[in-house]
């Protein structure tokens, strides 16, 4: 408990008064004793700084598509099964569908897509013309790669159903299919030969995307492309989504299983349908994340903790330099706890000023750092660190300055007056 | 004010032991103006950081203003020295990065006298030292003989009941030390106990009572009546 004497001896003026005066009184020393705290408090500012852009850069790409969800695509079969060879081709089909909505419950959303185009120069609007990605979609697959709507509207149930010959462009296309300005929605595009009315111009909201940029692509419902381009019933990539609470990989299973047992495929070939969960993704991003921050924290604190030693080296000689003064003062009448006191609050004090330095530089810098870089690359996004980084620093530094004076206060305690006073 | 009975002192190293002081036995009263002297090794700084309380003795009894020093827990000594005792130093032992009015101050910053008020009573020593105007310089910008002024001023600060002098005219020319010695000489004239450890003679001329130590023993002690200093031999060579 902070008893009254003590409370006033902090608070008292005179105290830091008597510091600052000591510290000042050889200001090239104290700098360089408190060197090494400051560059251990602008490296650790300036790594855990870097560290939150990363995460931040990382995650404004993944921003915007669904964390979980999963997908199918097929590959060669690597076991014979039921008569079949290995080395089967296979697809998935629209049979699938309803199987899978009805026996998996967990199942929240799902979209077949049909990957096509990128053959030169295969979207044309009068005399202009582009190369770019067709992709054939259900309404929910927009639920899982959110895009947003420029202009117009994404594709709906009704789109399916009457197979219409819509289309979503995507922001580049519009770009350069259209006058900057003109409304897009109603107007004919050509795609691979057939003609479609542009119903919408999206932009991503993620820098994750399925079979090319959302910007460089023209979506067409499913219905329409498997039959315009005579795709028959077969599907190129499925998407799903679990329910909330429900972990993706028991959806992952359910269907995995399903389209083996559809297919005639052998439950135990791993490799016959490519699937990958993105749920997991993300948790080994972020556990990632997790362990470069410890990276961080242990290199920075270490090279903390290298400048209190040094400040503790360097406090050490100072005591012993100072053994006449400490034995003056004791003589005057200062107390083992004064002289304590007053090597502890030195090195606090230095500490703190030397680790705030530390902060405000590297906050600086981190700030115009992150100027620099908003105009360019977004995998390094605002670098800076918490209010809670700055609180949780400063306690650091005094745990470190008083780490680093006690060493140095227990050896001024033991100067004994009469032998310093007498020492030349 | 100071009664010592049989102090006994050694220094021990890993090699030799050195019995330093050899049973002594000595009073001082309030008041008296006291020189003690001695070849080197003789014991006197021994005896003097003694009664400063800046060192310990191994055996006998120190009663200081009726109060037994022993045992003390170093926060009792330091009370001590900051209320009772004012101590000046042959080498002045001044912080040499505190001007004079913030050296003179010192001893009253440990008895918590907020800096107005120290500041205050500090410049009022140094005044009457004759050091006003030099209130604001750094040590290193003052003469010996002011800078030993000083240091009395300082030792003067907290009321002491006691002046202890190690050698204080020392490291000063024979103009300066007659200086020195009339500050000291009028403040035992207010009545304050002053004891001084010296060589010089004549610096122990100017005090009422002159002890004599060899070999760590009391040898001789003289005491001046109508101004002449007659010397009384102990009975037992260390007892008076």
């Amino acid at each position: 408990m902070l008893t009254a004497e003590r409370y006033n001896n902090m608070f008292d003026t005179d105290r830091w008064q008597e510091i600052w005066i000591t510290i000042t009184h050889n200001k090239s020393r104290s700098v360089l004793t408190a060197f090494g705290v400051f560059w251990g408090m602008l490296m650790l500012v300036l790594m855990v700084g870097a560290g939150n852009a990363l995460e931040k850069g990382i995650g404004s790409q993944i921003e915007g598509f669904a964390t979980n969800s999963c997908f199918f695509a097929t590959e060669r079969t690597t076991l014979p099964y039921k008569g079949f060879q290995k080395g089967r081709r296979w697809d998935m089909t629209n049979s699938d569908l309803p199987v899978i909505r009805e026996k998996v419950q967990e199942l929240q959303y799902i979209s077949p897509v049909l990957f096509g185009g990128g053959n030169d120069r295969n979207v044309v609007r009068r005399e202009k013309s582009g190369s770019y990605q067709i992709k054939g979609c259900y309404p929910e697959y927009d639920l899982i790669e959110k895009s947003k709507m420029i202009y117009g509207r994404y594709l709906n149930d009704i789109d399916i159903t009457e197979k219409r010959k819509v289309c979503i462009i995507g922001e580049r296309i519009y770009e350069v299919l259209f006058q900057r300005g003109e409304d897009p929605t109603g107007q004919q595009v050509r795609v691979n030969g057939i003609y479609f009315q542009v119903i919408g111009v999206a932009r991503s909201t993620s820098g994750v995307s399925i079979g090319g940029q959302t910007a460089e692509t023209v979506v067409l419902p499913f219905s329409t492309m498997q039959q315009a381009f005579n795709q028959g019933n077969i599907i190129h990539f499925m998407a799903a989504t679990a329910k909330a609470g429900v972990p993706v990989k028991v959806v992952q299973n359910k269907i995995l299983e399903i389209l083996k047992q559809q297919h005639q495929i052998a439950p135990d070939d791993k490799e016959a349908v490519f699937t990958m969960n993105i749920e997991e993704q993300f948790k080994m991003f972020n556990n990632l994340g997790i362990g470069i921050a410890v990276l961080i924290w242990i290199v920075g604190l270490g090279t903390l903790f290298a400048g209190a030693i040094g400040v503790s080296n360097i406090m050490l000689v100072t005591v012993r330099e100072r053994t006449r003064e400490i034995g003056i003062r004791r003589a005057l009448g200062a107390t083992p706890r004064n002289i304590i006191g007053q090597i502890l609050s030195e090195s606090i004090v230095l500490t703190l000023l030397a680790g705030l330095a530390g902060i405000v530089i590297g906050v600086g810098l981190l700030r115009a750092t992150g100027i620099v870089l908003s105009q360019g690359d977004q995998f390094f996004k605002d670098p800076q660190i918490s209010f809670g980084m700055a609180v949780a620093s400063l306690i650091i530094l005094v745990i470190i300055g008083a780490f680093a004076g006690y060493l140095p206060a227990q050896r001024a305690m033991l100067i004994k007056p009469v032998e310093a006073i007498s020492e030349e | 004010m100071i009664h010592i009975r049989q102090l006994h002192k050694s220094y021990h190293t890993e090699a030799l032991s050195l019995h330093v002081l050899k049973g002594i036995d000595l009073s001082i009263e309030a008041g008296e103006y006291v020189s003690i002297m001695g070849a080197s090794g003789s014991g006197k700084s021994t005896l003097l950081n003694i009664l400063g309380i800046l060192d310990t003795y191994d055996a006998g009894e120190y009663h200081l203003n009726g109060s037994l020093i022993r045992n003390l827990s170093e926060k009792q000594a330091a009370r001590y020295r900051n209320e009772m005792i004012g101590f000046v130093f042959q080498s002045f032992n001044l912080i040499n990065f505190k001007n004079a009015l913030e050296n003179v101050a010192l001893p009253l910053y440990y008895k918590k006298v907020s800096r107005k008020k120290r500041n205050i009573i500090a410049m009022e020593h140094l005044d009457r030292m004759g050091l006003k105007e030099w209130a604001h310089h750094m040590p290193n910008e003052l003469s010996g003989g002011q800078k030993q002024r000083v240091a009395i001023a300082r030792a003067m600060i907290s009321n002491p009941k006691v002046i202890l002098a190690d050698e204080p005219t020392g490291a000063l020319d024979s103009k300066t030390t007659e200086e020195v010695m009339e500050v000291l000489t009028g403040l035992n004239g207010e009545g304050i106990t002053t004891i001084i450890v010296t060589h010089e003679k004549s610096v122990a001329d100017a005090t009422n009572r002159i002890i004599h130590l060899r070999d760590g023993m009391i040898e001789t002690e003289t005491r001046k009546n109508n101004g002449i200093h007659e010397t009384f031999l102990s009975p037992n060579n260390s007892t008076l």
